[in-house]
Order: C-alpha cells, then structure tokens, then sequence
C-alpha cells in the first residue's frame, strides 16, 4: 500500500461558509507531502476532517485503507495517525520532561498500565528527544514559561515521542527565528528519514516547503487549485494568482 | 530523606496524640479530617485534573444515606424503622452496630464510586463552568429527590443508633476512623500523582483537546479520578452518618451550602493542583470559621466572605502555591542546571 491517507472528494462546510469543496489527495506513504493555500483557504479545516476533530459532511477519508471519518479523535490518534496545532498546544503547567511523558504512545497502553511509573527507557528516550529538538538544557522548566518557538518545538518533540506513522504538521514553522528554521526543516527531514514518519505539512514559508516536500497540493477558496512537484507549483500560473490575490 | 521521614512522624505521632491532648476537642479534630478528606478529593478533579465539581457533596450525602440503609437493612426492615416515628423501639446489639459501621461505610464508598461513574457519564460532556454547575444541580437535584423518598424517612432523615460504648471511647472511635480514611487518602493521593495516571489527569487540566489529540483515554481517566474521589467521600459520610446520630436530607446530608462549599474554599486557601495544599487549606479553614463563629457571630458569614474574596484575588496559588513560589526546593522542584538522577523523581 503506497497511500497512507487518502481523502476522497471531502467537503466541509461551517454553516453557510464551504470551507472545502470535493477535496481529493492522497499522501504516499514515507514521504514528505506539502499543504498550501493562503489563508482561509481551507488548509487547516481538511486537516481537522482528517484526525477526526469535526464530522465532513460527505466523502470519505481513509487511513492505511481503513475508513476514519466516522471515528473520534482519540481514536485516530491512537492508530498513529497524529497532528500538532497552529495555534500551539503544551501541557503549559507540566514541566518539558513531564509533557514528553505523558505522550507515550497510548495505543501500546492497556488501563492498568496508567498506574505504572515511568523507568529509565522512557525517560532516556524523552531527554534523547529533547536532546534533538534543542531543549535538552529546559527540561525542568515548566513548559508553559517556554517562548512560542520552544513550544512549537516541544509540540514536535511530543509528537515524535507519540511514535506515530504518519504527522500532520499545522505551519511547523510559525514563529520560530529564522536562523531556526534550516534547523528545523533539518529535524523534520530526519524525522522522515530516520524514524521512517510520513509527513503531511501544512506551511506558508514557501523557501521551506519547496525545499522539503516531494509533492505539493494547493488549496484556494476551499477548493484544490493545483498539485504537482514543487518546481510544477512554483510555475503553476493558477497558484500565483491565488497567493497575489487575482481571484 | 532523613529529615522527611521525621517530619512524617512528627506528624503521624501528633495525629494519634491529638485526641488525648486536647480532650475537649476531639469532635472539633475528628471534623479537621472530614475537611482534610473531602478537600484533597475534591482536589482530585478541581485541582489536579481542572473540572471544578459543586456537586462532590452529593457523594457526602449518598455515603450517608447507603451506610444507614445498609447498617438498618441488615437487622430490620428499613421502611418500617424510618416510618416508626418512635411507636416501636429498635434495638442493635454491640456486633450489629459494629458491623454496620464497617460494613456500611465501605459500601458507602462503593455505590458512591458507581454513582459517580453514572453521573459523570452525562456531565463530563460539560467543561469549566458548566460543568460546576451541572455538577451542583446534580447535588441539589438529588438531596431533594432523597428529601421526597418516604422509605428513606423523607424529609425527617434518618436516625442511627448510638454509639453502643462509652460516649468518650465513641468519640474516639470516630477520630480515629476520619484520621485513618485521611492517612490512607493522602498516601493514595501522593502514591496516584506520582503514577502516570497523575500525569494524565494533569495533562488533561492544562489542555483537554491537546490530550485527546495525543490518543489519551481522557473520559476513562475523567472517570476514574471522580470515582476514587467519590468513594473517600461516600465513606466520610458513612462515618458522618454514625457520628450525627440523626441526619436529614437537606442541611446535613445534601449540604450544597455548607460543606460542598466550604470544600472548595479549603483547597483554594490552600492551594489548587498541590499535594499538601488541601490539607493545610482544611486545617486553616475550620479553624478560621470554628473562630469566627464562636467570636464574631452575626458576622461570621460576612468573615467567610472577606477571606474567600482576599484568596482569590490576591493569593491565587492559595497558601502551599505561595510557599512553593518561595521554596520551590523544599517540594523538589528542579531547576535545569542540577543534574539528579531521573528515578528519584517523586
């Protein structure tokens, strides 16, 4: 199976507003798969179809060729299909260690398990983690202290600590310094390479997504405007006028 | 570690001294460690897992109720004792009495802990504040619904027997009891927080959608908590219920005003989302008010009102929050330049 996700003429709409329109994609799996549009257009409201976070109103999305667009979000998340915010999101009263913790796959837990503590493998692989993302030196500081770029960057790590087969990621590099960024698009290549994760991105930086992704799909007004390599997106005369407002 | 363990026995001779050094209080004491019990369970969902609950007193009311029944039920026919209205005199032996005194409180517990799976079913649907105030209709809801149940002696309550023994040993006994309840749920509390489960139940306060968005089983851990929380309370009700004697379904039992309230102040005064702050919160509030409504009567509820307002807005973190603020090293925080080793986290 070369598909990981597979969305399937999906449309969405808040009240009076298609926020998306008979959207069909597919994601091949180990690769790193790009998501763009501007804003509004659509991006974060398939990603949100997608992990299950709000019903669609018809279409069909699978996941490793199983149906999981009736399924909650828990349960989505517990196949190893996962996802970070736009807007952040941090257990911010926990300390760093203490967040990537609690983000142990908990598809690998029965009840019981919850009453364990945590040994030396679980903690050696949060700190090697940390360790990866830079924030090895902030482990103990509560994670809600932590400048948005370091959530961003704690978000990544908890994700990788999830050991999910397939991440979506919501503008990875929102707010993070610029001399951050070739760091990051450096972690996020090797959590492709290495940890073997597909990687769906959703990214307004466009140096960042071009050099990253394989394939790209454009969004615009909800509807999906192009797709192609990136050198294909780049010259798509369709996608130039969307990003410089011909519409 | 040498010094934690004298401080733990400092505190543990002290706990079983008490009674014996202060003789005329041992009712005011034995009510210490009701407080200190349902503040550290109310802290449970409100503080470590962020769902304020105004209805935890419904357990209160329920332990109550089931311990009566049970203890009733096993001798006599209960609709027939409640509806007796003194015509007939019943009579418990010493065993019977003692057994359902045991038995009783603990199923108190137990049908308190399905209740609250039950209820929380329906209401952990509800967040923040809806949630409070679900909760609190619940409470409410039920103390009237129990107040209308005629088999349960309606709005007449419930009368127990006496203590069999001496008085003085009684009040003992009943010290004792809500101590050793209170000890076991410390060490409970303190032994949960450090397990995974405290940490999932902390990763839901800080952020409920986050947690779900990681796989979390959030509502079976939601569950969970209201339910061990809910059987430390249904026992302190069952142990209430033999210490009052005679109860009612209104102001002792279903208390909403009283005690459902005064849970939460304690753990505000002392500190939300921490191990000792419901504890010394407890403590200080029953003194406070025990002072106040010996001293300043007619003016007691205005005071109430003084020291809840000046808590919640100028000590927010409640009195161990401000300590901790201040001496994060005596509660273990850590900074990131000390390098401990990871297995003695606790």
């Amino acid at each position: 199976m070369t598909h990981v996700i597979e969305v399937k003429n999906v449309s969405k709409a808040y009240g009076g507003v298609a926020a998306n329109t008979d959207i069909s994609l597919q994601v091949r799996k180990g690769t790193i798969t790009g998501l763009i549009g501007p804003n509004g257009s659509g991006k974060t409201t398939l990603f949100n179809s997608i992990v299950g976070y709000h019903p669609i109103d018809s279409g069909s999305i699978l996941f490793e060729g199983q149906e999981i667009s009736k399924l909650p979000v828990q349960k989505i998340a517990r196949l190893g299909l996962l996802r970070t915010f736009q807007q952040t999101r941090i257990y911010g009263q926990m300390s760093g260690i203490d967040n990537m913790l609690i983000s142990l796959p908990h598809r690998k837990m029965n009840f019981l398990d919850a009453f364990g503590r945590n040994g030396k493998e679980e903690h050696e692989r949060a700190e090697s983690l940390l360790e990866f993302v830079g924030l090895y030196e902030k482990r103990f500081l509560r994670a809600g202290s932590l400048s948005f770029g370091q959530q961003k960057l704690l978000e990544f790590a908890m994700a990788l600590m999830n050991e999910p087969s397939t991440l979506l990621l919501d503008e990875p590099t929102a707010g993070i310094n610029p001399t951050l960024i070739n760091g990051l698009i450096d972690r996020l290549r090797r959590a492709n390479e290495e940890f073997g994760i597909t990687l769906f991105v959703i990214e307004h930086n466009m140096r960042v997504i071009m050099n990253m992704a394989e394939h790209i799909y454009c969004l615009a007004h909800g509807q999906l405007l192009a797709e192609g390599a990136p050198s294909e997106i780049q010259s798509n005369q369709r996608v130039i006028d969307a990003y410089l407002g011909a519409h | 570690m040498s010094k934690r363990v004298l401080f733990y026995s400092a505190l543990i001779i002290f706990m079983i001294i008490a009674p014996y050094v202060f003789p005329a209080f041992k009712t005011q004491l034995a009510t210490i460690w009701l407080m200190i019990i349902v503040a550290m369970t109310w802290d449970m969902t409100g503080g470590q897992m962020g769902y304020n609950s105004l209805g935890n007193i419904t357990f209160y009311g329920t332990g109550m109720y089931v311990a009566a029944i049970v203890t009733i039920g096993m001798v006599y026919d209960v609709g027939e004792y409640t509806n007796a209205f003194g015509g007939k005199i019943y009579e418990f032996t010493d065993g019977q009495y003692f057994t359902g005194l045991i038995i009783g409180c603990l199923a108190a517990g137990l049908v308190c802990s399905v209740t609250a799976v039950i209820i929380g079913y329906i209401t952990f649907g509800l967040r923040g504040p809806y949630f409070a105030i679900g909760t609190l209709g619940v409470a409410i809801a039920a103390g009237e619904l129990v107040s209308n149940w005629d088999w349960v002696g309606g709005g007449q309550g419930i009368a127990l027997p006496i203590y069999p023994g001496d008085y003085d040993v009684g009040k003992d006994v009943f010290y004792f009891l809500f101590a050793g309840t209170g000890v076991v749920l410390f060490l409970f509390s303190k032994w949960l927080y450090s397990t995974r489960f405290g940490a999932a139940i902390n990763a839901i306060r800080d952020d409920e959608e986050k947690a779900e968005a990681m796989g979390i089983h959030t509502l079976q851990y939601k569950l969970a908590t209201w339910a061990i929380a809910a059987f430390f309370v249904g026992v302190a009700g069952g142990i209430s219920a033999f210490q009052l004697i005679h109860f009612e379904p209104l102001e002792s039992a279903y208390q909403t005003i009283n005690l459902g309230i005064f849970m939460v102040v304690c753990v505000l005064l002392g500190g939300k989302g921490t191990l000792w702050g419901p504890v010394v919160g407890a403590i200080l509030f029953h003194v406070f008010k025990e002072v106040t409504w010996n001293y300043l009567l007619g003016w007691q509820w205005v005071a109430l009102g003084v020291l809840i307002v000046v808590t919640v807005v100028y000590f927010q973190g409640g009195v161990v929050g401000w300590l901790m603020q201040k001496r994060p090293e005596w509660f273990g925080v850590r900074r990131a330049a000390d390098d401990t080793s990871v297995d003695e986290a606790s």
